[in-house]
Order: C-alpha cells, then sequence, then structure tokens
C-alpha cells in the first residue's frame, strides 16, 4: 500500500514539475492531465470513490480537452519545438 | 499508527504540489503557463483538503458499521471534505475556461502571451484612453529622477487616473 501511494505520489510531482519546466505547450498540457489522473489514482487509495470519479472524468477529461482546444485557438498546437 | 509512512508520504505529495504551482504562479512570464500552475494549484489544495478528513482504517462513507463486511468498530472518513473536493473540482473547471477566455482575448488583441508585453501595452492603453502621456514605471529611474527635481505632474495625473479607471 505504501509503495503504491509512493509511486503515484511521485509521478505526481514529477509531471507538475514537467508542467512548468517542458518547453512544447502541447506536451505541458498533457503532463497537467498526468497530475490530475494521478491524483484520481490518490483519491481512490485514500477510500474517496465519489471525488476519484469526479476528478478523473472533469479533471483529467473535460478540463484537459478544454486546455487543448484552447491551445488550438492560441495557435500554439505545435509538435515541434520552436 | 501501524503504518505512519503513509499519511506523511501523501501530506509531501500535497504540500509540494501546492509549491510547485505557486512558484510557477510566481515565476513563470507566459500567461497559459501561468494557468497550467493553476491548475496544478489547485490539484494541492484538493488533495490537502481530503487529507484533512482521512485516516488509514477508515472505510469509505457513508457506509455505516456492519453493514456490507465492514467491521462493526469501523469509522468512515470524514465526509464533509469529500463534498467540498468535489464541488470544488467542478468549480475549477469553470475557473480554468474563464481564465482561457481571457487568454484568448489578449492574445486576439495584443498578439502576445508574454507578462511584461501585455503588461506595458495595457499601462500604455489606458494611459492614451485617459488623454495622458504614457506614464513610465513609478519605478523606473526616470520617474524617480523626475519626482525628485520636483515636476511630476502629469505622471502623477496618469497614475490617478490609472487607479480610478
Amino acid at each position: 500500500m505504501i509503495w503504491i501511494v509512493s509511486i503515484v505520489v511521485f509521478i505526481m510531482l514529477a509531471a507538475a514539475l514537467a508542467v512548468l519546466l517542458l518547453p512544447n505547450m502541447l506536451s505541458a498540457v498533457a503532463a497537467s492531465s498526468v497530475v490530475s489522473l494521478a491524483l484520481a489514482v490518490l483519491f481512490a487509495l485514500m477510500k474517496a470513490p465519489d471525488v476519484a470519479m469526479t476528478e478523473a472524468a472533469i479533471g483529467a477529461g473535460l478540463s484537459s480537452l478544454l486546455l487543448a482546444m484552447g491551445l488550438r485557438r492560441l495557435g500554439l498546437w505545435k509538435l515541434d519545438e520552436d | 499508527m501501524s503504518m505512519p509512512g503513509i499519511e506523511i508520504v501523501l501530506y509531501t505529495g500535497a504540500i509540494g504540489l501546492t509549491v510547485i504551482g505557486l512558484a510557477g504562479l510566481l515565476m513563470v512570464r507566459n500567461v497559459f503557463r501561468m494557468l497550467l500552475a493553476l491548475v496544478i494549484l489547485e490539484a494541492g489544495a484538493s488533495l490537502l483538503l481530503i487529507l484533512s478528513g482521512f485516516w488509514e482504517t477508515g472505510v469509505a462513507p457513508i457506509i455505516l458499521s456492519g453493514l456490507s463486511g465492514n467491521t462493526p468498530g469501523q469509522l468512515m472518513n470524514d465526509p464533509v471534505p469529500q463534498a467540498l473536493v468535489l464541488t470544488a473540482i467542478v468549480i475549477g473547471v469553470g475557473v480554468q475556461a474563464l481564465a482561457l477566455a481571457l487568454i484568448l482575448r489578449i492574445k486576439y488583441q495584443y498578439n502576445t502571451l508574454d507578462m511584461d508585453k501585455i503588461r506595458q501595452q495595457l499601462e500604455h492603453d489606458i494611459a492614451s484612453n485617459a488623454g495622458v502621456a504614457s506614464p513610465a514605471s513609478a519605478q523606473s529611474p526616470d520617474s524617480l529622477a523626475l519626482a525628485r527635481s520636483g515636476s511630476m505632474e502629469s505622471a502623477a495625473l496618469a497614475t490617478g487616473d490609472k487607479h480610478n479607471g
């Protein structure tokens, strides 16, 4: 149990650092989605299944969709770095 | 208290997320990346709230003791922070949509996402709308020298208009 929690927390913090440090905006949005998914796993492990469902559906799904569509409108949807 | 480590690990994750989000919000110059830092800050705050009602031997709410195979002495986690976080997640997506709409307007108006350029253009626009000369920053060396020489009426008028507007 504690090993699973430690690994998920490590992945979550690494993805949060990657959001700030990656030069490409599209990969930064993907890293923020990874943060939300790891947070949903932590909520499920912490016996809060309703919050885990909401976080996985809205925090990881809808929020990432919103940010990616906004990124396309901003003209930053580029796979190569500039 | 058989496994005291798990709460410490979870608190490390929550405080780490909050610190990373706050540092990004303060240090990053791109406004879209500021929005991403705000998302991380929201995640850290919700994890901290859930942790306030959590203990290791608790079961999921609202299953009472004796139902569905629980041993009778078992307690549930606090459901009030969970309901609070459930609301905060949904409202957080609304805040992100509003911030994204503002960023799109900034991009259409000024054609940049850099924080310093946006601030310069905003000050220029406010001053030109108020009908006064474009003021320098109050901390810049030119305006400090002007203030010391005592001929600061136009700049003072401009800053007064800026605070009113």
